[in-house]
């Protein structure tokens, strides 16, 4: 009885630090991903340095499924510019090319037209009822780079979320089952040890 | 130590790090590469100038385009996106920028070329300051490589007007 006791006793206070360590370097893990993700924000001056495109208005430039690298400074806006914005009131970001610019004297305020590549129409069936320009606020950031393919892993993700928690799951099972085997080998580790 | 997860694990990861790595030196072979893009545009007609019922001004013209764009094409180039904007400035904007005509080069066979047409997107005014206007028309072109960094330029064409009356 004494034995068995010891013995729970010994597995509850191992478990428990075990368990804080974990959480706690899960904790780092996730933490250093969102520094990075912030930091990333902050060095290309927009909210989302990088989005995924989702639909096949700017063929075959960019397809569906391929990420953008977008980049945000005070450099007034010009015609052929890929730009990614907002239209109120929607919350899904579009990334369309710029084909006409009037920018006002004095106050620098512009008025932009925007259109899909592939489109035949311009944009101004997206805007806003009634609005038939966009201006400097709307416009997230401009397209810089691109990676292709590699926005598949989002669009799988957000359109069926049951992937997501398969992989969450199975990761989440990953750590566990790792921590348990190192733990195991240090044990025998130990008994080999002193058998010795 | 030498379990399926951590062999394909370290596969993994070196994986996508060389991968990563050929698409950056890839993109930067672009740098290498000479461009001297050529055109010519001449307005062969202006075919409507009117004032539309709101007050702004509209133009329809023909365009003899002739562009030698070959040497903007690398081995990093997916497609070469191409359009001509004409370019002036009233009194209320200090710049007006309207995109007249564009089209997709997808190889670089296609990319020299002479072709007529008119306008594609309408050019409208913000106001009625069309009349006798000197304007220039600007060709500019937006590389997309297959990977990595775009670049984009343009060949900025001035002299060219509009008549003084409407037609």
């Amino acid at each position: 009885m004494g034995f068995i006791g010891e013995t729970v006793d010994s597995i509850k206070s191992i478990k428990i630090r075990q368990v804080l360590t974990q959480t706690v370097t899960l904790g780092m893990i996730v933490t250093s991903a969102l520094i990075i993700w912030k930091a990333l924000m902050c060095v290309t001056g927009t909210e989302s340095p990088v989005v995924v495109v989702l639909s096949g208005s700017m063929e075959p430039g960019f397809k569906r499924g391929d990420i953008l690298f977008l980049h945000m400074t005070q450099e007034p806006i010009r015609a052929g510019e890929i730009v990614v914005y907002n239209v109120d009131g929607r919350d899904i970001p579009i990334v369309h090319r710029v084909i006409k610019v009037h920018e006002r004297r004095n106050t620098g305020d512009v008025d932009v037209l925007t259109k899909g590549d592939y489109n035949k129409d311009d944009d101004i069936g997206l805007y806003a009822d009634g609005q038939i320009w966009l201006n400097r606020h709307h416009i997230m950031g401009r397209a810089v780079g691109f990676f292709p393919y590699v926005g598949w892993v989002t669009i799988t993700m957000t359109e069926k979320p049951i992937i997501k928690y398969i992989l969450i799951g199975a990761l989440g099972l990953l750590v566990i089952t790792s921590k348990d085997r190192q733990h195991t080998e240090k044990k025998a580790g130990r008994w080999w040890g002193s058998g010795s | 130590m030498h379990s399926f997860g951590y062999r394909s694990n370290a596969l993994l990861t070196f994986a996508v790090t060389a991968l990563a790595f050929i698409c950056a030196i890839t993109s930067f072979s672009d740098k290498f590469s000479n461009q001297n893009p050529s055109v010519e545009i001449q307005i062969l007609n202006i075919n409507r100038f009117k004032k539309q019922s709101h007050g702004n001004d509209e133009v329809s013209l023909t365009l003899d385009i002739a562009a030698d764009l070959q040497s903007l094409f690398t081995w990093n180039t997916k497609q070469v996106f191409v359009f001509v904007a004409a370019e002036y400035e009233t009194p209320k904007n200090s710049l007006n920028q309207v995109s007249l005509w564009d089209a997709i080069i997808p190889e670089k066979e296609h990319a020299k070329f002479r072709i007529q047409v008119s306008n594609k997107y309408r050019f409208i005014d913000q106001g009625h300051n069309l009349r006798g206007k000197e304007f220039n028309l600007t060709l500019h072109w937006h590389v997309m490589p297959k990977t990595g960094k775009m670049f984009a330029d343009k060949i900025v064409m001035p002299g060219y007007s509009l008549p003084d009356a409407y037609r």
